[in-house]
C-alpha cells in the first residue's frame, strides 16, 4: 500500500514501490489523462507536478513521489496557472490529436508558475523534453505567450 | 493514405461487408432522436464538379432514417462522425457542415465517433468505411449538408405543424426555430420529438455559399480541444471494461519469424502476472508472439521482460545495405512504365541535350511513431466480437477480423475511439495490430481466460513492429537544350509495393504498377517534351510495409522538386520563375507557388545570419490528394554543417476552406512531420532486426527545432480537398533546395547528413 496525495485528494493504493507513478496513477488510481508514450522519459507524454515541479512519471517509482502532492491534469484546474494554459489552449486550438497534450500543459503550467513572462527560449528550453508527432509547436509557443498575457491581467 | 479515393465505389469490398449495428444503434437512441441516413448521391458525389457548393436547384436527396445527426430533448445536436479523428480535425469539419445547413448554434453540437457500417458509413470516395487519402471533408461535403438540411427542414416542418403556420414563414439561427410575425419561437430540443415524426424530405436545398455561416469562417473552436486539454478525452490506451487484461508482447527479433521455445517459469512467477500466452500470427498479416497478460500494464510489461524464449531463425534477414544494393541492380533496367510522353532515352542521348544531370536518390524505410502507440482492446462473445480502437479502415478490419474469427462480419462490432496521432498506421491493409489483439484473445481463451483483452504496444514494440513507409531509390537523368528549356527526364523508383497483397490490390494495382509507389511523379505537372517514370517493385524484400502521411508523395516530390530546381539553376534561371514558365498550364499549381513567393518575398535578398552562419532559401510546389501547397523554406547553416530552418511559407489551395483554422494547422503539422523525417528518421535494419527502438533511436522533431510558420490560403470556391496530407510533401525539397542555395550542396539521401554541409 502507498500513500499518495493526487490533485488535493489522500489516496490509499495497491501498488509496489518500484511501479512507475504513471502506471500508478493510469491502470490503479483511474487516472487516464496522464500518458504513455515512451517509458524512458524521453517524449513528457507522462508529466505531472511532484511538489510543483514539473517530473516524467514513467521513470519516477510511486515510492519516490509517496506523501506528496501529486498533481495531473485532471486537477490542473485547481491552479489558476494551470487554468490559464487550458484556457489559452483553447483559445487558440493548439490540439491535433491531443495524446501528448496533458504532458504539454504540465510542462507550460510549471514553467509559467516559475517564470510569468518566458521568452521563445525560455519556452524552447523547458519545453524541449515534450514531444509532439502532430507537431503543434507553433501553437504551443503561442499558447504559453497567450496564457502569460491572461495572468498578466 | 495514398490513392484510395480513387476506388470507385461498390467495389468488390464493400459489396462484402455488411453490418446492421446500425439498427441495434437506432435502439439505443430512442424516441426523440432524429436522425438522417442520406444515401450518396452518386459514386462521384465526393469529386463533384467546382461550384457545387452553391444552392442551386434543390438536390435530390434518398433519405432514410437515421445515421448522422440526432437531436435531443435537452437541446443537444449530436453529430455521428463517420470519419477517425486522430488530430486532423474531421470532427470539427463534419460538424461544421452539419450545424451550417442546420442552422445549430455551434456551442450545442457535439461529436460522436460511428460504429463500423460499410451501408450507412462508407467512404464515398473509398466504397468501404475508412478515413485515408485526404477524403474525410471532400467526400461528406455534400452527403453532411444535406443531412443537416434535411434535419432542419423537418425541425421547421414540426414547427408550422404546431403553429398552424406557413414553413416558408418560418426562420432558424442558433438553433432557435422562429415564426417571426406570430412572435413565437422553439429551440431545436423543443421540436425534436415531433420533428422526428415528420417524413423524411424527398429534396433538400443547400445553401448558397453567401450564405455560409460557419463554413469558412475563420476562427470556429475545435469540438476536440476540451476533453483533450482536460484529460478527458478517450483514447484506446484510456478505455477500460470490467475484468480487462492488458497484453503486453513479444515479438520475434526478425519479421515472421518463429517461437521454438518460450519458458515462461520466470514470468509467471512475477507478482500481476496473470498468464503468458503465445499465439500464431498470420503470414503477411501479423507477427507471431507470446503475450504476457496482467490487469496492470507495469506488471504485464515487466512479465514480458522476465520471458526466456528461443526464437526459430526463419525471419527476413537483410539488412538495409543489402536491401539498397538490390535496388541499385533493379534501377540498373528498365522497369515497367508508369508514364510516358515522347522518347526521353532517345532525348537524352541525342544532340539537342546540351546540359544532363544524372542522380540517384535513397529514401530509408520510416516509421509512423504516433505519440499513441499500437494498441487495441478485444472481447469475444458467443460468436461476436467488440473491438474498441481508434478505427482508420472500419469495416475492412471489421472484415478481416470476422475472417479470422469465421464469424459473420455483422457479428463484429468496432467503438470508435480518439487515435493518439496515426499518420496512416492505423488504416493498416492487413489489419495488423487489430488481428493481433483478436488472436491474442482467442488463445486465451483457449487457455480458458475470458476476460477482455487490450493489446498494448510499448513504444519500442511500436517502432520495431513494421508496417514502414517503404525505403525507396529513386535514379534520375533529366536535360536541358541548348536553350535551357528541359528536354528530357527519365526516371526510375525502386522500392516495396504497399498494396500488394492487400485488400486494395485488384483496385490500385493496374499493369503491374502500384499507383501509391508512382504518384507524384507520374504525374509531374511540369511541361516537358520526353518524360519516362518507371516503376520497379521487388518481390523479395519482406519488411512490412504501408502508406505513411502522404504516401508515394513522400519521395516522388523530393524527386522532382529537387531535381527542377536543379534543372533552374543549370539553365541560369531562378528556381521560382522556372518553375512558374513550366507550370503555364497548371493554374492551381502556379496560384500557390505565386502566393508563396510573394508572402516570402522571394525577390528580395535574404537577411544575412550572423557571422560565419549562411542562409538560404528554398522552394517547391507539389499537388497531392487533389490539394497543392508551396513552400518557401528558410535555412541558416554553421560552419560545421548543423542548421536551423527558421521560417517556412506554405500557400495551399484546398478548394473551399471549410475550416480555415484546421487548415492551418495541418499545414502546419505537416511541415513539422515532414521536417522530422528529412533531418532525423531513419529505420534501419541489420541482418534484418530493426535497430531503431525508442525515441532516443529514432528521434521525433522538438519544439526547438519547429521553425516559424506562415500559412497563406487561396480563396476558392472550388470542390473541397484534403489537407491532412498534402502539407508534408513540399516540405523536404523545399529545405533541400534552401540547402543548395546556401551551401551549393545538393543531398540525395533521406534524412539530411549535416555533415554533407561543413564549410
Amino acid at each position: 500500500m502507498v500513500k499518495l496525495e493526487i490533485n488535493g485528494k489522500p489516496l490509499q493504493l495497491d501498488a509496489p514501490p518500484d511501479m512507475p507513478l504513471l502506471w500508478v496513477l493510469r491502470d490503479v488510481a483511474g487516472l487516464t489523462g496522464t500518458k504513455y508514450g515512451c517509458g524512458m522519459a524521453l517524449c513528457g507524454a507522462c508529466t505531472v507536478h511532484l511538489e510543483g515541479k514539473a517530473i516524467r512519471s514513467c521513470v519516477t517509482p510511486v515510492a519516490a513521489a509517496a506523501g506528496k502532492k501529486i498533481v495531473t491534469i485532471e486537477g490542473i484546474d485547481a491552479e489558476r496557472v494551470g487554468r490559464a494554459v487550458q484556457q489559452a489552449w483553447r483559445e487558440l486550438d493548439v490540439v491535433q490529436c491531443g495524446y501528448c497534450q496533458s504532458g504539454q500543459i504540465m510542462s507550460a503550467t510549471a514553467l509559467l508558475a516559475a517564470n510569468r513572462q518566458p521568452s521563445d527560449a525560455d519556452i524552447d528550453a523547458a519545453m524541449n523534453g515534450n514531444v509532439c508527432r502532430c507537431a503543434t509547436y507553433v501553437r504551443i509557443r503561442a499558447a504559453i505567450h497567450r496564457a502569460a498575457e491572461l495572468l498578466a491581467v | 493514405m495514398g490513392i484510395i479515393q480513387r476506388i470507385p465505389s461498390g467495389t468488390a469490398l464493400s459489396a462484402r461487408i455488411e453490418n446492421v449495428s446500425r439498427r441495434n444503434f437506432l435502439k439505443q437512441v430512442g424516441g426523440l432522436a432524429l436522425g438522417l441516413y442520406l444515401a450518396p448521391v452518386g459514386a462521384d458525389s465526393g469529386t463533384a464538379a467546382p461550384g457545387s457548393a452553391g444552392g442551386g436547384p434543390a438536390a435530390a436527396v434518398d433519405l432514410e432514417p437515421d445515421a448522422f445527426v440526432r437531436i435531443g430533448a435537452d437541446d443537444r445536436v449530436t453529430v455521428i462522425a463517420k470519419h477517425l479523428e486522430m488530430g486532423q480535425g474531421t470532427y470539427t469539419g463534419l460538424a461544421t457542415l452539419i450545424a451550417e445547413e442546420l442552422d445549430a448554434d455551434w456551442a450545442q453540437v457535439t461529436v460522436e465517433g460511428a460504429p463500423a457500417d460499410t451501408v450507412r458509413y462508407k467512404n464515398l470516395l473509398m466504397g468501404i468505411q475508412g478515413t485515408g487519402g485526404s477524403t474525410a471533408i471532400a467526400e461528406s461535403f455534400e452527403q453532411m449538408r444535406k443531412a443537416g438540411a434535411a434535419a432542419r427542414a423537418m425541425l421547421v416542418a414540426a414547427a408550422a405543424q404546431r403553429w398552424n403556420v406557413p414553413a416558408s414563414e418560418i426562420t432558424v439561427e442558433r438553433g432557435v426555430v422562429e415564426h417571426r410575425a406570430s412572435k413565437r419561437k422553439a429551440r431545436f430540443g423543443e421540436l425534436a420529438a415531433a420533428a422526428a415524426a415528420q417524413p423524411v424530405p424527398k429534396e433538400v436545398r443547400l445553401k448558397s455559399p453567401q450564405a455560409f455561416k460557419l463554413i469558412g469562417r475563420q476562427r470556429l473552436p475545435r469540438k476536440d480541444s476540451p476533453a483533450k486539454t482536460d484529460g478527458s478525452a478517450i483514447y484506446t490506451q484510456d478505455f477500460k471494461l470490467p475484468e480487462m487484461l492488458v497484453a503486453v508482447v513479444a515479438h520475434p527479433p526478425r519479421f515472421w519469424g518463429g517461437i521454438k521455445r518460450v519458458d515462461a517459469s520466470a514470468a509467471k512467477a512475477l507478482p500481476g502476472v496473470v498468464a503468458v500466452i503465445p499465439y500464431a500470427g498470420k503470414p503477411g498479416a501479423f507477427q507471431n508472439g507470446v503475450a504476457v497478460l496482467s490487469h496492470n500494464t507495469w506488471h504485464a510489461w515487466k512479465g514480458r521482460d522476465a520471458l526466456k524464449i528461443e526464437w526459430d531463425d526463419s525471419g527476413f534477414k537483410l539488412g538495409s545495405e543489402e536491401i539498397f544494393a538490390r535496388y541499385r541492380e533493379l534501377a540498373a533496367k528498365p522497369g515497367l512504365i508508369a508514364r510516358r510522353d515522347g522518347d526521353a532515352q532517345s532525348a537524352l542521348a541525342s544532340d539537342t541535350a546540351a546540359k544532363v544531370i544524372e542522380a540517384e536518390y535513397e529514401f530509408p524505410f520510416l516509421a509512423h511513431s504516433s505519440m499513441e502507440p499500437m494498441n487495441c482492446l478485444v472481447r469475444l462473445g458467443d460468436g461476436t466480437c467488440e473491438i474498441w480502437n481508434g478505427e482508420q479502415l472500419q469495416t475492412a478490419d471489421q472484415a478481416a477480423v470476422a475472417a479470422l474469427l469465421g464469424i459473420p462480419a455483422e457479428k463484429v462490432t468496432i467503438h470508435q475511439l480518439y487515435a493518439g496521432g496515426s499518420f496512416g498506421r492505423r488504416a493498416n491493409p492487413q489489419a495488423d495490430y487489430v488481428l493481433e489483439a483478436v488472436a491474442i484473445a482467442q488463445a486465451a481463451r483457449a487457455h480458458g481466460i475470458e476476460a477482455p483483452i487490450k493489446l498494448v504496444w510499448t513504444r519500442e514494440d511500436d517502432t520495431r513492429g513494421g508496417w514502414y513507409r517503404p525505403a525507396y531509390l529513386h535514379r534520375v537523368r533529366a536535360a536541358l537544350d541548348v536553350h535551357g528549356a528541359p528536354l528530357a527526364w527519365h526516371q526510375r523508383i525502386v522500392g516495396q509495393s504497399i498494396l500488394k497483397g492487400s485488400p486494395f490490390e485488384k483496385v490500385l494495382i493496374r499493369n503491374g504498377i502500384d499507383e501509391t509507389s508512382v504518384e507524384g511523379a507520374a504525374d509531374l505537372p511540369y511541361d516537358i517534351p520526353n518524360l519516362q517514370v518507371e516503376l520497379a517493385t521487388p518481390e523479395d524484400i519482406a519488411v512490412p510495409v504501408q502508406w505513411w502521411r502522404s504516401v508515394g508523395h513522400t519521395h516522388t516530390a523530393y524527386v522532382t522538386e529537387t531535381l527542377i530546381d536543379e534543372l533552374a539553376i543549370a539553365a541560369g534561371k531562378d528556381p521560382y520563375a522556372f518553375r512558374r514558365t513550366l507550370l503555364a498550364r497548371q493554374p492551381r499549381h502556379r496560384g500557390v507557388l505565386e502566393l508563396a513567393a510573394a508572402k516570402a518575398d522571394w525577390h528580395r535578398p535574404l537577411a544575412p545570419g550572423a557571422a560565419g552562419a549562411r542562409r538560404g532559401r528554398g522552394i517547391a510546389v507539389h499537388k497531392s490528394f487533389n490539394s497543392y501547397v508551396a513552400q518557401v523554406a528558410e535555412v541558416t547553416i554553421a560552419r560545421d554543417g548543423q542548421f536551423k530552418v527558421d521560417r517556412v511559407v506554405c500557400a495551399v489551395d484546398c478548394g473551399l476552406a471549410i475550416n480555415p483554422d484546421v487548415v492551418r494547422a495541418q499545414m502546419e503539422g505537416g511541415i513539422g512531420y515532414g521536417l522530422a523525417a528529412a533531418l532525423h528518421s531513419a529505420i534501419t535494419l541489420k541482418d534484418g532486426v530493426v535497430e531503431q527502438a525508442n525515441f532516443n533511436t529514432y528521434p521525433p522533431l522538438r519544439i526547438d527545432e519547429m521553425p516559424a510558420v506562415e500559412v497563406h490560403i487561396v480563396s476558392s470556391a472550388e470542390h473541397p480537398t484534403g489537407v491532412g496530407e498534402p502539407g508534408v510533401p513540399p516540405l523536404a525539397p523545399a529545405v533541400a533546395n534552401a540547402l543548395y542555395a546556401a551551401t551549393g550542396k545538393r543531398l540525395r539521401k533521406l534524412p539530411f547528413d549535416p555533415s554533407e554541409l561543413k564549410v
